[in-house]
């Protein structure tokens, strides 16, 4: 089971980890990360989120297939929203399951690393006091990160 | 297609355009889009940091232009 979605609504990150394993009685592990707008010491007022309609699908079904290819897995979920988001929003979730955990963990790991560097979008960062809509830019520790998987 | 700083530096989110033979990869079309106008040169005046995808896969600058139907420049990716 894969599922991978873009879109501007919310998600509810429960329902599609349970949906991972419902009527199913060989997963042991399942690990979800779900990412949320932080609004970082009360500065950030909100998030803006560009994609790259399309590309941005195809990258993320690329790399729950790579994911899928490298462990053994009962099913995979990667959602990312777009458009604006407030502080405590979701942003982003993937899930993994397997047998065991190990696998589960590093492939939500691996999903989300790989996400943030391949995935076609970018965060505006709307402050407070209105002052600011800069582009946030992005972080080498990101890339470094990705490339464990390498 | 343009995104994110590169489409707000060039001033539009996507055009048609129609280079000549000599633009035979990303870098060359970069190049090419860099003398257009003073838009095109500050989106591109770092050309390290600029992202490419071909048909909505991602490629490097030294890629192949023959076929390309759909091609983007983007800065590096802050999703997730």
């Amino acid at each position: 089971m894969r599922v991978v979605r873009v879109q501007r609504g919310d998600f509810d990150a429960a329902a599609e980890a349970a949906a991972l394993t419902a009527g199913r009685v060989d997963v042991g592990a399942v690990v979800t990360f779900v990412g949320l707008c932080r609004d970082d010491g009360g500065h950030l007022a909100a998030l803006e989120l560009e994609h790259y309609p399309g590309m941005a699908e195809t990258e993320m079904e690329r790399v729950a297939a790579e994911a899928e290819a490298r462990w053994p897995l009962a099913g995979v979920v990667a959602i990312h929203r777009f458009g604006a988001i407030r502080p405590g929003e979701q942003i982003v979730m993937v899930a993994a399951a397997s047998a065991h955990r190990a696998a589960a963990f590093a492939a939500a790991e691996m999903l989300m690393d790989y996400l943030k560097t391949r995935a076609p979008f970018w965060k505006r960062a709307i402050q407070v006091d209105g002052t600011s809509r800069g582009w946030v830019a992005a972080k080498e520790a990101d890339d470094s990160a990705a490339e464990r998987w390498a | 297609m343009y995104f994110a700083w590169v489409r707000e530096r060039v001033g539009k989110a996507e055009e048609v355009i129609d280079p000549p033979a000599s633009v035979a990869t990303v870098a060359d079309l970069i190049g090419w889009l860099s003398v257009r106008g003073e838009n095109y040169a500050h989106a591109f005046e770092r050309v390290s940091v600029i992202r490419a995808a071909i048909d909505r896969a991602h490629v490097k600058h030294d890629a192949p232009l023959a076929g390309a139907r759909e091609i983007a420049f983007f800065p590096p990716m802050t999703g997730g």
